[in-house]
């Protein structure tokens, strides 16, 4: 198995970014892992187009927790177009464990040994989910 | 006697290397790992005894309807049954929904009731949810201990004359809990119910004597016993079976057909539809002869001595919960590690070659109940060793360090 548990993973499990819960969220949305019942709370704060402001919640693996973290890191700011973007990168870059030609995965790529791993797809794919159903409900 | 390194060279898997480092396989409860002898006697009628079973006369059809009975004599014997009571089923949730359907919906009727206990597999829940809904039966369970033992006081409250059935675990597969099934057995024909016992942890780790214990239905798994995948058995007492409808139907488990009706084969064949698993009758068949070579006496004992050893090192690292009762047990042990996720643990654990299972094991009730998402499970067997129990213990440690919480 190609190590998953790297450094970058692990700090971003250790120290996540942007761990809370926000104040004046547009809104949150919940996920469910099925595989283990973990659950994560994404709120997220949009001014206009723009995410001014997101943070996650919840208790999970080293996964699905350092994949939480380096969503928001990497999402904070961007618009709403841009999201929608990312969520069809990360998708791709999950099934292949390659990210597509000219994009910068930045830390996102500690989760490249994922697509070798059925079962914990899941854990990394989790706050993906639940932001792609926060998107749609933006969207309305 | 063998030895158990001796055992151990009876597994060809057991050499196999898993990123690099020996295979400890300790996930016996989710399923168990093949000697040679099973994985031989199955090539071995494959190669010369095969056949339909019941159908031809010529000479394989006679050697493999033999070798299918012989084969469920050889299970009845496992289990000190009478072989008529013996059915082959696809496993314990097969041999389980079996007795839900045929038996419940016969003789379970509206207003009694189901017992069951908050441990209970899957397996051995939905199927009597799903018959309740059908038939109007209410759901009764029976408390637990704080330590993961049945509370026998207030149990017995329960168990009145409405209830039809009672449904329990021998041995649990989370909290490792040996039931007093025969006390059990006991009590519940005192006010006319029947007990279906899931033997699937039990019967392939100890001695099971089910003339002694009276249960009417007893279910088990080949897989969990060194056999193969896709049988299992469902012994009931065969006055009762005599009594049920038919589960499945088709070929075999008829007597006479007209294109309007039909009269159903005697049992346990009236329970069998269709072609059965013939090659893994055998691969059960042989994998039960193995173990009583071994010894279930022996087995047990050996069993209990790793988990001891396991829940004697386990409880005395710091960070560690265990759950279920400390004394005697069956071979497992369920926990968790602060800070370290059940599966961060266990994925941790197989870079070092360690087999465990993370989750909640098919019992999200009683993880409710234990008031956590999921757990981490070591469960053992007759070719694991104490020095395997102690990898585990170095793997659990190693886990806390990568995770940075030592
Ligand atoms: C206690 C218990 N009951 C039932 C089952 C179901 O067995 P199977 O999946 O072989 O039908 C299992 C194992 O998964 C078990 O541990």
């Amino acid at each position: 198995m190609s190590d998953i548990y790297g450094e970058i993973l692990l700090d971003h499990y250790r120290l996540p970014r942007n761990k809370g819960r926000l104040e004046h969220p547009t809104l949150s949305v919940e996920g469910v892992n099925p595989l283990c019942g973990d659950e994560l709370t994404l709120d997220l704060e949009f001014d206009g187009q723009r995410l001014k402001d997101i943070r996650f919640s919840g208790k999970g693996c080293a996964i699905s927790v350092a994949s939480a973290s380096m969503l928001t890191e990497a999402l904070k700011g961007k618009t709403v177009e841009e999201i929608e973007r990312w969520i069809g990168v990360f998708r791709e870059f999950i099934r292949t464990g390659r990210a597509p030609d000219g994009v910068e995965l930045g830390d996102l790529l500690a989760l490249e040994g994922i697509s070798k791993l059925p079962v914990r797809v899941k854990c990394a794919t989790l706050p993906w989910s639940a932001l792609e159903e926060a998107i749609s409900r933006y969207r309305g | 006697m063998k030895t158990v390194e001796e055992i151990r060279r009876d597994f060809p898997i057991l050499s196999l290397k898993v990123n690099g480092r020996p295979l400890v396989y300790l996930d016996n409860a989710a399923s168990s790992q093949k000697p040679i002898q099973v994985l031989n006697a199955y090539c071995r009628f494959c190669e010369s005894r095969y056949a339909n079973v019941h159908r031809g006369v010529h000479t394989l059809a006679e050697t493999a309807t033999g070798d299918y009975e012989e084969a469920r004599k050889t299970l009845a014997d496992l289990v000190q049954a009478d072989a008529r009571g013996v059915v082959f089923t696809r496993g314990t949730t097969e041999s389980i929904n079996l007795v839900a359907q045929s038996y419940g919906r016969k003789f379970i009727k509206h207003g009694q009731a189901i017992l069951m206990t908050p441990m209970e597999h899957h397996a051995n829940l939905v199927p009597w949810q799903v018959l309740a809904r059908a038939v109007g039966a209410e759901l009764r369970f029976w408390p637990l201990n704080q330590d993961g033992t049945l509370d026998m006081v207030e149990g017995r409250k329960l168990l009145d004359a409405r209830v039809a059935m009672v449904a329990v675990a021998h041995v649990s597969n989370v909290l490792g809990t040996i039931n007093p099934v025969r006390e059990i057995v006991e009590m519940a024909h005192r006010v006319g119910a029947k007990v279906l016992v899931d033997g699937a942890q039990a019967a392939p780790h100890m001695p099971v004597n089910l003339s002694e214990i009276g249960a009417d239905f007893y279910a088990f798994s080949g897989h969990k016993m060194c056999g193969s995948t896709g049988i299992g058995v469902l012994y009931g007492r065969p006055e009762i079976l005599e009594d049920m409808d038919p589960f499945m139907t088709g070929g075999e488990m008829i007597r006479e057909v007209w294109l309007d009706h039909a009269t159903w084969n005697e049992i346990p064949h009236k329970f069998e539809a269709g072609t059965p698993p013939i090659t893994e009758a055998i691969s059960i068949a042989a994998a039960a002869r193995y173990l009583q070579e071994i010894g279930m006496d022996w087995i047990h004992a050996h069993d209990t001595m790793l988990t001891a050893r396991a829940w004697e090192l386990l409880a005395a690292e710091p960070g560690v919960t265990l759950y279920g009762p400390a004394g005697e047990r069956g071979a497992l042990v369920t926990f968790n590690v602060a800070g370290v996720h059940p599966h961060d643990l266990a994925a941790l654990l197989d870079r070092d070659g360690i087999a465990i299972r993370a989750g909640h094991h098919c019992a999200q009730p009683l993880h409710r109940w234990l008031g956590v998402q999921a757990t981490a499970r070591a469960s053992f067997y007759l070719y694991n060793t104490p020095e395997e129990v102690d990898a585990l213990l170095e793997g659990v440690r190693a886990a806390k360090k990568v995770l940075q919480l030592v």
